[in-house]
């Protein structure tokens, strides 16, 4: 009993920590006028890549340009502008770097379905191979002597 | 036949790490701007020497201008600065400063201790016209000609070598085009 308290109470401290990171990442506040413009701008940010921090979302870095660029999100959300158009924004100035979702076009045809091409070969080459070599089926039934044997050593267990 | 299938995977396994010992050596900093052959951007904001005068992109005159993004805070601009100097001295381009999220009276300090190698320099305290530009930190020196079109972009600071390899070929391929003009 004691230890499914203890577990219930890692599991709530664990919660509570991880909540407590999640809010830490974002050092400026801004005040949305309803929360589907917030949610936007929280999928803008998670999406949009910092242009000088290379591996960090605008949500994670803290890096000057990185607030810069988030403080630019929410000024075109503040005008009214869709996400497309902020998007466009972004890649106009930084280029299609920015973007964690790279469009698709003939440059990242490669990013978009090579995955899923190696996945097929990978697919087609066990196809091959199980057909070209069925598994020969292995003897698994015992003779008639075995079987006796078999009864034999259990009967004296 | 089936022998040669079993060397595909080796085959593979050498293309990919050939492709992978190439990604090891390039630099992962060094991004395509998206700005080249665009339009310089238009901005309005104020000169750093005096906040009455308001600056345009029309402010920047000249055959081949240089637009250097610098900043107080900046390490490598004071490592870059007398390297401007002598490229202001040579006369060959006109250059102008670029003055990014700093402080005004931090940056006419700055300029007074050193030396000003610039016609003028812009103030952009909220890095607006950086955005614009997609300039990422300092120092960034952009290369734009006289119609006004971004042609090349260095990001890092300027020293002998880099002027040499990066800028002078630009620049001369830009005062050909102007010369040609001319003789139109």
């Amino acid at each position: 009993m004691g230890s499914l308290v203890l577990n219930k109470f890692i599991l709530i401290l664990v919660t509570v920590l991880l909540s407590f990171s999640a809010g830490a990442f974002i050092s400026d506040t801004y005040t949305f006028k309803d929360e589907v413009t917030e949610k936007r701008y929280k999928s803008l940010v998670k999406d949009l890549r910092c242009p000088k921090c290379q591996n960090q979302n605008l949500a994670d870095s803290n890096s000057a340009i990185a607030t810069d660029l988030r403080r630019e999100v929410y000024e075109l959300l503040v005008q009214g502008k869709a996400d497309v158009e902020i998007v466009d924004f972004m890649v106009k100035r930084y280029g299609e770097f920015v973007l964690y979702r790279p469009k698709v076009s003939s440059t990242t045809y490669v990013l978009w379905f090579g995955p899923a091409f190696l996945l097929l070969i990978g697919a087609i080459a066990v196809i091959v191979i199980v057909r070209r070599k069925p598994i020969k089926k292995a003897q698994t039934g015992l003779t008639a002597e075995q079987k006796q044997q078999l009864d034999h050593l259990l009967k004296d267990k | 036949m089936a022998k040669l299938i079993r060397f595909i995977p080796l085959i593979l396994f050498i293309a990919l790490g050939t492709v992978l010992y190439r990604g090891l050596f390039l630099n992962p900093q060094a991004l395509p701007s998206a700005l080249i052959d665009q339009k310089m951007p238009r901005f309005n904001l104020t000169q750093l020497g005096n906040e009455k005068v308001n600056l345009s992109e029309k402010d920047l005159k000249g055959q081949v201008i240089l637009l250097n993004v610098w900043g107080t805070w900046c390490v490598y601009c004071k490592y870059e600065h007398p390297y401007l100097v002598d490229i202001a001295n040579s006369g060959r381009v006109a250059l102008y400063g670029l003055n990014y999220k700093d402080d005004r009276q931090d940056a006419q300090q700055w300029l007074i201790d050193y030396e000003d190698p610039y016609q003028f320099s812009i103030f952009d305290p909220l890095g607006k016209l950086g955005i614009e530009l997609g300039v990422t930190a300092a120092p960034e020196t952009f290369v734009i000609d006289s119609k006004g079109i971004i042609r090349m972009k260095h990001v890092g600071p300027i020293d002998g070598d880099v002027w040499q390899a990066k800028f002078l070929p630009i620049i001369e391929l830009i005062e050909k085009e102007n010369g040609i003009a001319r003789v139109k």
